[in-house]
Parts: structure tokens; C-alpha cells; sequence
């Protein structure tokens, strides 16, 4: 690790993440067509893991069976308890389009979560607050999400995911519809809540690039059904700002990402 | 200016038919039974004004109380069918009934129990009118996004809140268009309502004005009664395009009404 300066963000150590044990998965569509066929994949409390997978190949199915949105056909998966345990959903999911509810403004969006759990509206309009303070977004609380930008969308879907302090963030491909600068800005973004707050992220993208940047681990998955190519723990510092896209590091953990990748037959 | 350019052209289109309409009556001397011309339609509209207010308010009072049933019941019934999809097979095919019985052919029936009358011209109007409720409203609930579901799902949303909160308002846009359909449907379903059934009542309503006229020969009349009864289904079309406009004009800028 190189040194880092006292004023940079160190990695987790208020760890709030659990740990997610997943051995002998299977998955099989209607059609009979395996998806999952025996995957062991242990991911430790606290981790950023990034699930990285050609199209079709299953990330997207495994990141469903993780939030128990789907039942597996064999193995099993098992979901650590956090700390303390928590009133709300311990779990939150992001989606690959924000997915917000357009008759709601911004700050009844981000406290739909802790609604639905039965918290009081004083109670629950302070956390959406907070979190909608943490991606930026509390001078936009009043709008609906039709008056909002595509990446101002993803972040109060963002901001929805993280109002009940989840010790587990479960991404699909969530900036995948955005345009390349405001997808860097949410990466970094995204990195920096998890610095502070400390849960699991499992993280699943089809881009080489971004699995590179994000992760501290890069789990890589073959074509259908989905085994694991490549495991392999990010060799970047913990620290992460756009310059190191330009350096050589950073292209040589991505190639190792994208060499994995095909001969997982991308 | 652009408000002036939607308009004109089917103000032009309507002074043109009408003048054409107005010289080819009088110039060939057709009979003022068979067609009489748009000047004698006017005046006659002019000299029954009163029969015709009172005449139509009694229509859109039966339109309305009908529409009103096919709003809160066919919405009601979409809720229900959106509820179990067994439930839906079962239902479902039967309600394509109203859609396709013949009116005119049941009213009678409806005589027999309802009476004649306000409350059968009422019923007549909304089996008319409920069935673009009900598929509307139950297309809007069972095309809520799926991940929007699955969301509900993890955050352990009951039944219950998922309906108020998630299905409901995603239907809005769409049970608006089966409402706007059924506004126009329901002051059908009245006037041939009161064909068969309107006949009880001191004041009669569109239905049985266009009866008399027929029977009178007082074509100008009838022409005339006919244009109140388009007029108020456009009335009752517009009203619910307003309110869909209120409601949906900030949440689905997409989905706003064009009228």
C-alpha cells in the first residue's frame, strides 16, 4: 500500500457490512437451461465486490438470488446478521434504471424504503435528508422525478437504497444508461460512501473499466452457466480519484480483468 | 397565433360544409322534413331552447350518475381482478359481455327492473361505459414495472400498501383513457336508454325529444337535439381530459392528455 496522506479517506474500518457465504448455487430457468451451475462465492463483511460478466451470462440472476428476489434450484446462500440488528431492511438493491416512483417528489422517493417499514414521517423525512445530503441532491427535494437529469435520477435512487443504513448495497449495473462523465462522477461517488459507511457492496457491471476502478475485488464470470474465471483482489490503492484511469495500474489490473473475461467467452 | 392555426382549419372545413349544406337545400327545394338547412336547424334550436336545456340536463344527469357507476365500479372490479390472476381467467371473459350486448335489446329489461325511467336510463348508460373502464384500469395495474415490484417486495410492502401506493397510482395515466372513452360512451348509453326506457318522467330527456320530433316530423328539431346531444358528450369527454390534464400534468409529462 503507498502511504496516504492524512487528509484522504482511509478504506472501512467502522465495518457495518455482513459477510455473504454463497456455496453450491443452482439456477435453472423454466426452459431447463442452467444459469447458475454450483457456484461457491464467499464475500467478506465490509468488501466492494465487483461481479463482472459478458452479457446473458447470469451476474444479474446471482445479484437477484443474493437478495432472495429469486429462490435457488440447489446450494444456498447465507446472509450474515449485522451488528446491531436494524428496525428496517438490512438489504437494498439498485437497479439499472432508477426506477422512481413519478407521482413522488425527490424526498418522498428517497423515504419510500423506511414508508413501507412503518417508520413515522418526521422520523423517516430526516434519514431521506440524510441521505439525500450524502449524494448531493437536498436542493432538488421538492422536485418530481420528471424535472430531473438522468444521473440526478440515479443518485435519488441511490439515496432510496442507502435510507435505511443497509449493511448490504446490492448494484445491477446501475450506471449503465448514463454518459461517461456523469458515470465517473457516480463511481467516485459511490466509492466514497462506502469509505464512510462501511457495508458489503456486491456490484455487478459488464464494463472492464469500471469493475477495475470500483472494486477492491473483481469477481470474473464465464458465459452461461456462469462459474468464476477470475478472483482476484484489486492491486490499486485505496484511494481512487479520475487521474488514475491515465495510469499504468490501472491498465494493467484492467487488462487482467479483460483477459479473464474472454477466456470466459465474452 | 398557434392557437389561431389549430383552430382555423376546422372552422373553415365546418363554414364550408355548412354553406354548402345551406345552398344545396335551398337550391334544389328539398322538403324540410327530409333535410331542412343548417338556417332553419338554428332557428329552430333558437325558438326550443328551453325544451332543449331542460332536455339535456335530464340526459346529463342520467350520462353522469351512469358514468359515475362505471368509474367506481369498474374500477373497483379491475382492483378486485387484478388481485389473482384465477380470479381474472374467471371473471374476465364475462365482463367482455357488456362491451358486446346490444342495449337497445335489454332495455326492456331494464324497464322491468329498475323501472322506468331515470334509474334504467342510468344503468342503460353505464353498461355502456364500464368496460374501457375496467380494461383500462386493470391494463394500468398489471403493467406496473416489474422491478418496481420487486422492490416493494424487498422492503416487505404489504398487500395493501402495494396497492395504494404503487398500483393504483401507476394505473392513473391509463384508467384516465379508459374514462375518457367512457365519458363519451355513457351519454350514448342514455340517449338509447331513454329510447326504451325514458318515458315515465314529466321532462323528458334528448332520447325522447328525438323520438318526438321524429314522430312530429320536426327534422329541424331533431337536428337540433342531435347537436346537444354530441355537445354534451364532448362536454363530459372534455371535463375528464381536464382533470386527467391536473392530475398527470406534473408526474408523467409524457402522458398528458392532448385534446
Amino acid at each position: 500500500m503507498p502511504p496516504t496522506p492524512a487528509t484522504e479517506r482511509a478504506p472501512p474500518t467502522t465495518a457495518r457490512g455482513v459477510r455473504v457465504s454463497i456455496s453450491g448455487l443452482v439456477r435453472t430457468f423454466a426452459s431447463g437451461s442452467k444459469v447458475i451451475d454450483g457456484l461457491d462465492l464467499d464475500i467478506a463483511a465490509g468488501s466492494f465486490v465487483a461481479l463482472l460478466g459478458p452479457s446473458g451470462c447470469g451476474k444479474s440472476t446471482l445479484l437477484r438470488l443474493i437478495a432472495g428476489l429469486d429462490r435457488p434450484d440447489g446450494g444456498k446462500i447465507v446472509r450474515g446478521e449485522p451488528a446491531s440488528p436494524p428496525r428496517t431492511p438490512a438489504l437494498a438493491f439498485v437497479f439499472q434504471d432508477a426506477h422512481l416512483l413519478p407521482w413522488r417528489t425527490v424526498l418522498e422517493n428517497a423515504a419510500l424504503p423506511l414508508e413501507l417499514a412503518g417508520v413515522g414521517r418526521a422520523a423517516r423525512h430526516d434519514a431521506a435528508i440524510a441521505a439525500l445530503s450524502q449524494v448531493g441532491l437536498t436542493d432538488a427535494m421538492t422536485l418530481v422525478p420528471s424535472e430531473l437529469s438522468g444521473g440526478m435520477r440515479m443518485r435519488v435512487s441511490l439515496a432510496r437504497a442507502l435510507v435505511t443504513q443497509p449493511s448490504l448495497l446490492l448494484l445491477d449495473e446501475p450506471f449503465a444508461a448514463l454518459d461517461e462523465m456523469t458515470r465517473q462522477r457516480l463511481d467516485d461517488q459511490l466509492r466514497e460512501l462506502w469509505g464512510k459507511l462501511g457495508m458489503t457492496v456486491v456490484f455487478v457491471t459488464h464494463s472492464v473499466d469500471e469493475a477495475a476502478y470500483l472494486a477492491e475485488r473483481a469477481v470474473v464470470l464465464s458465459q452461461r452457466p456462469a462459474r468464476i474465471v477470475l478472483d482476484r483482489t484489486s492491486s490499486l490503492p485505496a484511494t481512487r480519484a479520475v487521474a488514475l484511469r491515465t495510469e499504468q495500474a490501472f491498465s494493467s489490473e484492467a487488462a487482467a480483468l479483460r483477459s479473464a473475461l474472454e477466456r470466459g467467452g465474452a | 397565433m398557434r392557437a389561431l392555426r389549430a383552430v382555423l382549419p376546422p372552422l373553415v372545413a365546418l363554414a364550408l360544409v355548412l354553406a354548402v349544406w345551406e345552398s344545396l337545400a335551398r337550391g334544389l327545394s328539398i322538403p324540410l322534413y327530409l333535410l331542412p338547412p343548417p338556417s332553419a336547424v338554428a332557428r329552430a334550436a333558437a325558438g326550443e331552447l328551453p325544451s332543449l336545456l331542460s332536455a339535456a340536463w335530464v340526459t346529463a344527469r342520467a350520462a353522469l350518475y351512469g358514468f359515475a357507476l362505471s368509474a367506481v365500479l369498474g374500477t373497483g372490479l379491475a382492483i378486485v381482478l387484478s388481485a389473482s390472476r384465477p380470479l381474472e381467467r374467471a371473471i374476465y371473459p364475462y365482463t367482455v359481455f357488456l362491451q358486446t350486448v346490444p342495449i337497445v335489446a335489454i332495455a326492456p329489461l331494464l324497464v322491468l327492473w329498475f323501472g322506468p325511467g331515470m334509474r334504467a336510463v342510468a344503468v342503460s348508460a353505464f353498461i355502456v361505459s364500464v368496460f374501457p373502464v375496467i380494461a383500462n384500469t386493470l391494463g394500468g395495474i398489471r403493467s406496473v414495472e416489474p422491478a418496481l415490484r420487486d422492490m416493494f417486495r424487498l422492503y416487505g410492502a404489504s398487500r395493501w400498501a402495494t396497492l395504494w401506493k404503487l398500483e393504483l397510482p401507476s394505473a392513473i395515466p391509463s384508467a384516465m383513457t379508459g374514462l375518457r372513452v367512457a365519458a363519451g360512451l355513457a351519454v350514448i348509453g342514455a340517449i338509447v336508454g331513454e329510447f326504451v326506457a325514458g318515458f315515465s318522467e314529466s321532462n323528458a330527456g334528448l332520447g325522447i325529444l328525438i323520438l318526438s320530433s321524429y314522430r312530429q316530423l320536426r327534422t329541424d328539431l331533431l337536428f337540433a337535439a342531435v347537436l346537444f346531444a354530441s355537445a354534451l358528450g364532448l362536454l363530459l369527454f372534455a371535463a375528464v381530459n381536464l382533470a386527467s390534464y391536473v392530475l398527470l400534468r406534473r408526474w408523467h409529462p409524457a402522458a398528458s392528455p392532448r385534446t
